[in-house]
């Protein structure tokens, strides 16, 4: 893991390297504040690294530290309470070894890839687009609202969202059996990973529809006019003016939902990750092992496989954003 | 072709029905209980009664725990705004070397190192500083995940606005911090604004982290707080939760909406693209 | 009030660039200096760095008396005019001017007294309550203005205060800017690409390129006598006819012509030497019949004919395919297609180096 570079370590020679003039010249007054290359507001390096520095250290502290002691940690037996709390032991690899023989882990990072692939990549992405297409072609009020209902589904806060389909899915008197007729069944018992992903799915597409209904307006009018001038049917205008256009914003769309929803930990408010762990994708079953059974190295073993597999994902991001920033 | 239009629109319209039910359904028992005498999981027209605000009022942990959120929402959005305020201005305005490198490891950073990815060093962490269970830890945690994605927007921010009003402003003399006081901070606003109230719906929806860090009841935000009401019977105390949710639900939904109107949508995904 | 003089001074960017390179230059006290130069040539950076905003990298700056070569921009008294104005858009007009006051700590109602007076003083009374962006773009240049005169500084800095105005109100600006400077008589610098611009207010030039300063030097002289040929083809609203040549008995061979040279110049040019032969188009005459010395002549067919409001511009085609440019009076408009003859005025050509591209000055002169 690479270190953050400390603004304290810069070269202040560097700032005022070449002195015009040279020596025995001027009182050296205001030299502090005088001017800088590129440094509109005078602030001289010192003082930007002052600025700088105060949010790189809790940045350093509250978020670097924690990601490269998880290396550490993981190599531990350390435990919540009991002997090993005390003096934690160095036991080498064994915890990524026990972690990705045992069968649990296993388990819950399938259950997490299907979670992530069947809720964001597939459910948030497609009906993202689609109601971003069908919104541009709606009467401007029933745009509006279809947008804010979907918005709303994104802007409450996880709890409540959490508290609204537990009772949506109630066994007895919740509002989809009602509905659907199907009285007494139990969805969250008989259905739970089916039930969290479409949870996750109303939870989530609000970022994909706002997304794609800014990628569709970025599309040059005149395109979609010249495709229909030549008869293009709704599948040839997608294919032939759609999709050479938002290709970016494809990609920025699938790694940000990816990354995000394989971090979520929402669904634990409604499942818990049960029943008989159906449901504990990864950050609920990394909260189990470490927080309620206590083995906090093992936890941190879990933690550092989950930051890898999101530095990966990242990464390639962040390289495609910096790409098409330059 | 007119058929095939007509066929189109009721198509697009069909489609956005189902849509909106599937959306709306959740949603209304939000509506529906807290207004009823006897709220159940079942959403019927409420038999009319605003007896659970008073029931709520009355509520001690509840009242307290929305006194929390406000601290802790708070907390963070300051020291957030402050502390990116700095960073972004002295990251945009001096050339430091390496900074462009510097936002994007950081940015790398807040996006791998979540709350769920982190929940373990950064429990141990709380522990060790003596933070755990308190409001404090709480903050600088969230604050610490907030701030790369503050300083990267707000830098952008900065980037876009002109040197030439802050130069103008030295040559008459001023010194850099009226500089920031007079000049860069009443410019910066629009963008101060929208991070001051992104970084209050990030927090104030937040879970995991105050449930991890924080153990007493009277100190947890609520968002923890709501999953401990329970009537006397063991059962979820539905008036006490749908009356709750709904209030705790509508400040984040009016700061959206105000920025939306406000500053359009760029900045609520994180980054902008 | 106070004179600037630079000495050796240079701003090499990071990354190499050169942008003012070793520059000696003495702008007067109380003079309206013009910097004229192509996009590019280091005009804004010159002026950014007597303003302080950025550092010499080598060489010394004093205003007045004082070496401020050293000194943070806001100790240096000088007040600025950036090309956008800068004027602070969450500030009224009248805090807008007050601003300077301000830093210097005056009291609130004696700065804003003095900011209503100086307003009055470039008619923007009745303006003072409102924003920046409630005002027309010469109101806000005016505004620009206003602040930088309440600043009372040593020394005025202007990058192009003209540039974001349309046309006609540029014009107007011009005057009013140019009148301003005579009664407050503060030194002033004042950059532009615009030649017209240059030429039309300043009391002295400085044409520059890639960091030099190609000539210093009043309108007229810079107009008449440009210092070489890149002068010359920059300075001027239609540019010089500058046509290869050569001496040849006496007199100079161009464009299938030989026309006589300049005078003062005779015993100063080489026989068989290679010249650039100069040519204002205002300063040839268009005529159907030959002139009575047909010598000095160059005969040549009307080509194209570019209508300048009272006069216009006729192009003709001499000898070698050479195309020379004359200024014609709108009465005197030849259809195209037309012979004749283009005469010249000895005493209005110029003669320039053809290895070095300076201007050849008459010995005496030169001596
Ligand atoms: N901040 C800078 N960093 C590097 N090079 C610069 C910078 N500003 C200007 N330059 C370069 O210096 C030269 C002169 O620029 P400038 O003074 O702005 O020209 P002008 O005002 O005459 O158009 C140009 O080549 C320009 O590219
Ligand atoms: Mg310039």
């Amino acid at each position: 893991m690479t270190t953050v570079p400390s603004p304290t370590d810069l070269d202040p020679a560097g700032a005022r390297g070449a002195d015009p003039g040279g020596a025995g010249r001027g009182t050296g007054r205001g030299r502090g504040a005088a001017v800088d290359d590129g440094d509109a507001a005078g602030l001289g390096r010192w003082r930007a690294a002052g600025f700088v520095a105060p949010a790189m250290l809790v940045v350093a502290v509250f978020l670097v530290f924690p990601a490269i002691w998880t290396l550490y940690l993981g190599l531990t037996n350390w435990r919540l309470t009991g002997l090993a709390a005390a003096e934690p032991e160095f036991v080498g690899t064994e915890n990524y070894t026990d972690a990705l023989s045992d069968p649990a882990f296993r388990n819950s990072l399938m259950l997490t890839l299907a979670f992530v692939f069947f809720s964001a990549i597939v459910g948030q992405s497609i009906l993202g687009f689609a109601l971003a297409w069908v919104a541009r072609r709606l009467r401007p009020a029933v745009r509006s609202v279809l947008e804010t209902v979907v918005l709303l589904a994104w802007i409450i806060p996880a709890s409540v969202v959490a508290f609204l389909w537990l009772a949506l899915l109630d066994r007895r008197e919740g509002t989809l059996n009602a509905l659907l007729g199907t009285d007494g069944t139990a969805w969250l018992l008989e259905y739970p990973m089916q039930s969290i992903i479409v949870f996750n799915i109303w939870n989530g597409t609000a970022f994909s529809m706002l997304l794609f209904g800014s990628a569709l307006a970025s599309v040059p009018p005149s395109q979609f006019e010249t495709a229909r001038m030549a008869g293009a049917g709704t599948f040839a205008t997608l294919r032939d003016v759609v999709l050479p256009n938002i290709r970016g914003h494809i990609l920025t769309n699938t790694l940000l939902i990816t990354l995000w929803t394989f971090n979520v930990f929402a669904p634990y408010l409604i499942t818990a990750g049960g029943p008989q762990g159906r449901t504990e994708i990864l950050g609920i079953y990394i909260y189990r092992v470490a927080l309620r059974d206590g083995a906090l190295g093992q936890g941190a073993a879990l933690s550092l496989i989950m930051i890898i597999i999101n530095l990966i994902v990242a990464s390639v991001y962040l390289r495609l954003l910096r790409e098409r920033r330059s | 072709m007119t058929v095939r239009a007509a066929l189109g629109a009721v198509g697009r319209y069909v489609f956005a029905g189902f849509v909106f039910v599937f959306f709306a359904l959740p949603l209304l028992w939000l509506l529906s209980a807290p207004f009823d005498t006897a709220p159940s999981v079942q959403v019927s027209l409420p038999d009319f009664t605003l007896e659970n605000f008073r029931t709520l009022w009355d509520n001690p942990y509840a009242m307290r725990s929305l006194g929390n959120s406000v601290l802790i929402a708070a907390g963070t959005m300051a020291i957030t705004l402050v502390l990116a305020a700095l960073a972004s201005y002295a990251l945009s305005r001096v050339r430091i070397p390496g900074r462009d490198t510097l936002l994007y490891l950081l940015l790398l950073l807040s996006s791998i190192v979540t709350g769920t990815a982190a929940m373990v060093p950064t429990f141990l962490l709380m522990t060790e500083l003596g933070l755990i269970d308190r409001q404090l830890g709480v903050v600088l945690v969230l604050t610490g995940g907030l701030l790369p994605t503050a300083i990267f927007i707000l830098k952008d921010f900065m980037d876009s606005t002109p040197r030439s009003y802050e130069e103008s402003a030295r040559v008459f003399g001023a010194s850099s911090l009226q500089i920031l006081r007079h000049v860069v901070v009443p410019i910066a606003r629009p963008g101060l604004a929208t991070i001051a109230v992104w970084a209050v719906v990030q927090v104030w929806g937040n879970f995991l982290v105050p449930f991890i860090l924080l153990r007493s009841p009277d100190r947890q935000p609520a968002a923890v707080v709501m999953f401990t009401f329970y009537t006397e019977g063991g059962q979820p105390n539905l008036a006490l939760i749908s009356t709750f949710s709904l209030l705790f639900s509508i400040p984040v939904v009016v700061m959206y909406l105000f920025v939306n109107r406000r500053y359009g949508f760029r900045f609520h995904g994180g980054i902008k693209r | 009030m106070a004179a600037i003089t630079t000495t050796q001074l240079v701003k090499e960017y990071p990354g190499g660039v050169r942008a003012v390179d070793g520059l000696d230059l003495t702008i007067e006290d109380g003079e309206f200096f013009a910097l004229l130069g192509p996009s590019g040539c280091g005009k804004t950076t010159l002026l950014r760095t007597i303003a302080g905003l950025e550092t010499a990298t080598d060489g010394r700056l004093s205003i007045g008396s004082r070496d401020v070569t050293a000194l943070p921009p806001g100790e240096r008294r000088v007040a600025m005019v950036f090309q956008d104005y800068a004027l602070f858009p969450h500030m009224t007009v009248a805090d807008n001017i007050a601003y300077p006051l301000k830093i210097q700590k005056v009291d609130r109602s004696s700065r804003l007294a003095t900011a209503e007076e100086v307003a009055g003083g470039l008619s923007l009374e009745g303006l003072t309550a409102r924003r920046p962006g409630q005002l027309s773009g010469g109101q806000q240049q005016r505004v620009a203005l206003a602040r930088a005169v309440a600043s009372k500084p040593d020394v005025f800095l202007f990058d192009e205060p003209l540039s974001n105005l349309d046309a006609r109100l540029r014009l107007e600006a011009r005057t009013f800017l140019k009148r301003l400077q005579r009664d407050l008589g503060v030194t002033t610098v004042f950059v532009t690409h615009d030649q017209a611009e240059a030429l039309a207010l300043a009391d002295r030039i400085a044409i520059m390129r890639a960091g030099r300063i190609q000539q210093v030097g009043s309108p007229r002289d810079v107009f008449r006598r440009p210092a070489n040929t890149f002068v010359a083809g920059f300075v001027g609203s239609t540019p010089m006819n500058l046509h290869p040549g050569s001496v040849r008995d006496g007199r100079v061979s161009v464009a299938g012509a030989s026309l006589p040279v300049p005078p003062g110049l005779s015993s100063s040019v080489v026989d068989g030497s290679s010249v650039i032969w100069g040519g204002r188009p205002e300063y040839l005459r268009w005529s159907a019949v030959a002139p009575s010395s047909a010598d000095d002549a160059i005969t040549g067919t009307v080509t194209v004919v570019e209508n300048l409001g009272a006069s216009v511009l006729v192009t003709v085609e001499a000898g070698d395919g050479v195309l020379v440019q004359v200024v014609v009076d709108e009465d005197h408009e030849p259809a195209p297609g037309t012979a004749g003859f283009v005469v010249v005025r000895p005493e209005r050509t110029l003669l320039f180096d053809a290895e070095s591209e300076e201007l050849m000055e008459p010995v005496a002169a030169a001596a």
